[in-house]
């Protein structure tokens, strides 16, 4: 198996968390003392940007060009966010991140924050990682008594607090708006844009919102360079590890660490022991439930932002999802589908409705009740819906669906020709 | 019934947000207290928050009738809520519930009838590489097989509920 560097997870040990001593003694807040004693903010954010790290909650938007665009220089209160809301069927990296080294998350954001000017930071995590809550609360303690959060960091003048906010469930408090919305105490359906939360964001001052993966790189960049960073991908356009979770039909479901750009092929083989019962490969979703699927085609394709957008798919989260060769791929997308269609927030129509619509449809082509004019139906369903709604929830949700309709298309045709499932 | 919430946590709450730059930001908090005290929150319990936050009780409602993991009826001393997305589903998640529902004797929505366990459908919950998955109160459990989960519902029978 192919040993690469491991960087979030270095310090990761089986059913253990690693707490301040560990962490320092690791090298840990290292980071935060290089930045807050030789670099000005404006530095650090270059930094950042030179090293290339993207967003690491799906949509992979170039994280120190969002900090760039943050109005540091603005006087009085602004917010750094870090989104731990981690929903997306598929996705559990996070956990595993906060459970195995809660203080990068907090480094990482204390050096956001001082990067931002930034003197209030949130956690905000999903009702689901009450175990993570408590490994984070139980680090910010440590934290604050160490003297890295609070007052005054290590006398260096600049002072930032971190609180933690819990959640109680549902999918769009993943997107960011939705997400200031919950935090405020609203009704969480996302927010009109712009006004951005660079703008305006949580209780109307500016607001930076990054992932819980995203930030535990920073620390890392900080100690070892841009250059460093870049070439941990494999591949010439990417930079840095990614967080990968398995899960699905293969023989093993880890969470691990692999460089951006590691094929495929090899994160099915290697890291997940192939398929299980020694069964054939079908397709997969390379990061979470709203990308497109992938199929034995895609084998080579090598994992990171670029390939994937060129094989119409998307990087996502990196979680991989595998299905064998006795999958029904209606029967996955409708389960797709009926995720989203329950968690849309109901604000706009091509969501609300469209979606409904297209788990029914989907659901009378998987149950053999299907007409050729279905399939039809579902297609002006795509064009109905994606790229008409409020917010990228629904789009997502019609990922899969498109996927479908163009890798599988001789599956649909099979229901509906038979009058039921094949695979049943 | 129960009371919605002991006074002296009503004292700590009202203290606690008047030293609140944003009280609003705690109302899934205020709302999960309730719940945990009173077992899911009742319109009374809607009013009371709203007291506490200084706001009205639509705005609590707003968010009441939002979030799934805050129940604004009636549920048993545990709730389950079983994972039905794609990584549970791919791993046998339907065969999980009806496991679930057989030994339960109900169905989702419904509560058993020693008052016990309420059966919810939920999505994703963050347990994918143990999947299948299923959530009672605070904790997940994953790897889910007929044995294991008889031996689980088995341990919160054991329990005994305030
Ligand atoms: S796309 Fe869906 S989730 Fe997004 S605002 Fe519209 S209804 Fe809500
Ligand atoms: S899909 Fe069930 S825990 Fe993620």
């Amino acid at each position: 198996m192919s040993n690469y560097p491991q960087v979030l997870f270095k310090n990761r040990r089986p059913g253990e968390t690693v707490f301040l001593d560990a962490y320092v003694a690791a090298g840990g807040y290292a980071g935060l003392k290089k930045a807050l004693k030789t670099m000005t903010p404006g530095e650090v954010t270059a930094t950042v940007k030179a090293a290339g790290l993207r967003g690491r909650g799906g949509a992979g938007f170039v994280t120190g060009l969002k900090w760039s665009f943050f109005p540091a220089d603005h006087p009085g209160e602004k917010y750094l966010v870090c989104n731990g809301d981690e929903m997306e069927p598929g996705t559990y990296k996070d956990r595993q991140l906060l459970l195995a080294d809660p203080h990068q998350l907090i480094e990482g954001m204390l050096i956001a924050a001082y990067a931002l000017q930034v003197p209030v930071g949130y956690i905000f995590l999903r009702y689901a990682y009450e175990d993570c809550a408590r490994v984070v609360e139980g680090a910010l303690a440590e934290a604050r008594r160490a003297g890295y959060l609070g007052p005054n960091i290590l006398g260096s003048g600049f002072s930032c607090e971190l609180r933690l906010h819990r959640s109680a469930g549902r999918y769009i408090l993943g997107e960011e708006t939705a997400l200031l919305n919950g935090l405020e105490g609203r009704r969480p359906n996302p927010r009109s844009k712009p006004p951005f939360p660079a703008q305006k964001g949580l209780f109307g001052k500016p607001t930076t919102v990054n992932n819980v993966e995203t930030l535990a790189n920073v620390p890392h960049i900080l100690v070892h360079g841009a250059d460093w960073y870049q070439g941990l991908a494999l591949t010439e356009k990417s930079a840095g590890t990614k967080l990968f979770g398995l899960s699905g039909h293969l023989n093993r479901t880890p969470c691990v660490e692999l460089p951006l750009g590691v094929p495929l092929g090899e994160v099915i083989t290697e890291h997940g022991g192939g398929v299980r019962q020694g069964r054939a490969f079908k397709a997969c979703l390379p990061g979470g439930a709203s990308t497109p699927f992938l199929t034995r085609a895609h084998w080579d394709l090598p994992m990171d932002f670029d390939a994937l957008a060129a094989a119409h798919s998307r990087l996502g989260t990196a979680c991989v999802t595998v299905f064998d060769e006795g999958t029904c791929m209606v029967a996955a997308t409708l389960n797709l589908n009926r995720f989203f269609a329950r968690e849309s927030c109901g604000w706009c129509t091509p969501c609300r409705d469209g979606l409904a619509m297209v788990s029914w449809l989907l659901e009378k082509i998987e149950t053999g009740r299907g007409v050729q004019d279905d399939i039809a139906m579902l297609q002006d369903q795509l064009r109905n819906i994606s790229g008409r709604s409020f917010c990228a929830l629904a789009e997502g949700a019609m990922g899969p669906v498109e996927a479908l309709l163009r890798l599988f298309m001789d599956e649909l045709e099979d229901h509906v020709k038979k009058g039921r499932c094949p695979f049943r | 019934m129960q009371e919605l919430l002991p006074q002296e946590q009503i004292n700590a709450w009202k203290e606690r947000l008047a030293g609140h730059h944003h009280p609003m930001e705690l109302a899934v908090d205020v709302l999960r207290a309730i719940q945990d005290h009173h077992g899911w929150v009742p319109d009374t319990g809607v009013e009371l928050a709203a007291e506490l936050l200084g706001t009205t009780p639509l705005r609590v409602e707003e968010l009441a009738t939002f979030y799934d993991k805050i129940y604004r009826r009636p549920v048993g001393r545990w709730v389950i809520h079983v994972c039905d997305s794609i990584c549970c589903w791919s791993r046998g998640a339907e065969e999980v519930v009806g496991v679930l529902r057989e030994q339960l004797g109900i169905g989702f929505g419904e509560t058993s009838a020693d008052g016990r366990f309420t059966l919810l459908p939920t999505c994703c919950l963050g347990a994918c590489g143990e999947a299948p998955a299923m959530m009672i109160g605070l904790t997940t459990y994953g790897h889910l097989t007929a044995e294991r989960i008889g031996e689980i519902l088995a341990a919160h029978r054991r329990e005994v509920g305030p």
